[in-house]
């Protein structure tokens, strides 16, 4: 296993969001936790990325080695565990370009940096055609393809992402999990968390379900998919 | 016409000075939130290095070496030392705060001021230094109007200085972090870039930054005193915000402004009415202005 949290509990102010879930990803998968607006989700990304503190007696471990050592900019630089925060938070003053060579600050492979540039450029050529300009002038569906492109030039080995079809137009969204896959085919595990869960579990080969910080059920994403519980409470069927 | 160009010059002079030193007070705000109170005093204990190296210095090359190499070598050094002391105050003083009230940060800079100045009192006595001259002065008349070759390398580094920071802040990756900072200092740690690495580094620039424009400041005033940080810092403040938060450009421009009017106040008025007029002045524009020149909305949570 690539990722494996274990018991995992984070608090905020003494109230409890996540009550000691478990889960694991393997390497080149591509998983999804599903649930509502505020089952925790986010906070179980946040708590991987270290974020916000998990509570003692939780356990987060990347290739077998304690992530919760880390601060978060490690958490990036030394994992490669690339988060794709909820509401994108791209730099709105720096241009498209300087985003991306801020995200791969602390890599020390230049030539690796240009080639992952570039390929994220091929990837999404609006970010391409509008390298120049400055992020706080995209659209939603543009600074959420440059939220990914940041990930991928962060030096990803795994991409958390919270909610990557969050304000996109139907299209769109269909065009995000296109990328996601490509980068995905390209060695990149993938553990996302998303409330549109038909989608997500059609994109994804393995799936939890988050319920009040607690998790609930797992399978694998078709197994979910036809799960009369997941149909009546997430796909609305 | 050559007293309002002879006082340009001095205007120059004066706002390089402002400039210099409000850009450290308006990078510290604009990357991290904080007003670094002890900046004023970070300045005073820069030209208080800057003395000590240029007393060394002239002592060990005066007849060797030429006085702009030495002048040169001062500034470096002194650069160098001034920025690890401003490393020293965010390791020790600002960043065990991270999460604290602004209020407590505010003091501790006020403290850390006051620790600086009664240190410097301690250490060095009371008796007041006189910053020796490393470049020695000519005085030049262009068409009436006069000016030295001080006054123009004044300007000059000054200016060189800040199209160098300018250059860095808009180049580099490390610049790249800073503005991403003042943007959203929460993603920033989701590049993989430390803020241990960034904040410290903002305030080494201020200091080194600083600690140059106490050596200029020392061949136009050479006299010094453990007290020269206050009003000077309290004056760069005015101008950091008059030119809106973290803006680089904006604390320089308002530097200028504020050299600009105190001059041009006391060519009007007696001199004592300068600072009473002057910062009425500025009072005036920021009323108007409240956020500055070049300042946006933005929130004022504390980052470190």
């Amino acid at each position: 296993m690539q990722l494996v949290v274990e018991n995992l509990s984070v608090s905020y102010d003494k109230i409890r969001a996540l009550h000691g879930i478990s889960f694991s990803v393997e390497e080149g998968e591509i998983v999804t936790i599903i649930g509502a607006n505020g089952a925790g989700k986010s906070t179980t990304l946040r708590a991987i990325s270290r974020m916000v503190p998990a509570d003692p007696g939780s356990k987060i471990e990347f290739m077998g080695q304690n992530v919760l050592k880390y601060n978060t900019d490690r958490v990036v630089s030394k994992f490669g565990i690339s988060h794709v925060p909820e509401g994108r938070m791209i730099f709105g003053n720096l241009t498209v370009t300087e985003n991306l060579t801020l995200a791969a600050f602390a890599r020390k492979d230049s030539a690796a940096v240009a080639a992952d540039m570039k390929w994220v450029f091929d990837l999404f050529t609006r970010l391409e055609e509008r390298k120049n300009q400055l992020a706080g002038t995209l659209s939603g569906g543009e600074q959420q393809m440059l939220a990914v492109g940041r990930a991928y030039v962060s030096g990803r080995k795994i991409m958390i992402l919270d909610e990557p079809s969050m304000g996109l137009a139907p299209l769109l969204m269909l065009d995000m999990f296109d990328a996601l896959k490509e980068i995905n085919r390209q060695g990149t595990t993938i553990l996302l968390v998303e409330q549109n869960a038909r989608l997500a579990l059609k994109f994804a080969q393995r799936g939890y379900v988050l319920e009040h910080g607690k998790l609930i059920l797992e399978g694998e994403a078709d197994s979910l998919l036809d799960n009369p519980e997941v149909k009546k409470a997430y796909l609305g069927a | 016409m050559e007293y309002f160009l002879q006082n340009l010059i001095n205007a120059l002079q004066w706002g390089s000075f402002y400039a210099v030193i409000s850009i450290g007070y308006s990078m510290v705000y604009g990357v991290l939130m904080l007003f670094n109170f002890a900046h004023g005093d970070i300045f005073m204990v820069g030209t208080y290095i800057g003395f000590g190296i240029a007393t060394l210095f002239l002592a060990l090359f005066m007849p060797i070496l030429p006085g702009w190499v030495i002048f040169i070598m001062v500034i470096i050094v002194t650069m160098f030392l001034a920025s690890f002391v401003g490393v020293m105050v965010e390791v020790i003083g600002y960043r065990p705060l991270r999460g604290a009230p602004r209020a407590s940060a505010a003091i501790t800079g006020l403290m850390i001021g006051i620790i600086f100045e009664t240190g410097n009192l301690i250490l060095l006595g009371a008796q007041r230094f006189s910053f020796p001259a490393l470049i020695e002065s000519v005085s030049y008349n262009v068409g009436g109007v006069y000016f030295t070759n001080v006054k123009v390398l004044i300007i000059v580094v000054s200016l060189v200085l800040m199209a160098a920071l300018h250059t860095f802040i808009q180049k580099t990756k490390w610049g790249m972090a800073m503005r991403a900072m003042s943007y959203d200092f929460k993603a920033v740690p989701l590049m993989g870039v430390s803020i241990n690495i960034i904040a410290p580094l903002t305030f080494a620039i201020g200091a080194g930054l600083a600690s140059v424009a106490g050596i200029l400041y020392g061949q136009a005033y050479p006299v010094l005193d453990p007290y020269m940080g206050i009003l000077v810092g309290w004056k760069a403040f005015v101008a950091a915000i008059l030119g809106g938060r973290g803006s680089i450009m904006g604390a320089a421009l308002a530097g200028y402004l504020l050299g600009f009017i105190e001059i041009f106040v006391a060519m009007v008025f007696p001199s004592t009415f300068r600072d009473l007029i002057a910062y009425s002045i500025i009072l005036i524009i920021l009323t108007f202005r409240p956020r500055g020149f070049f300042g946006m909305a933005h929130s004022t949570q504390l980052r470190l």
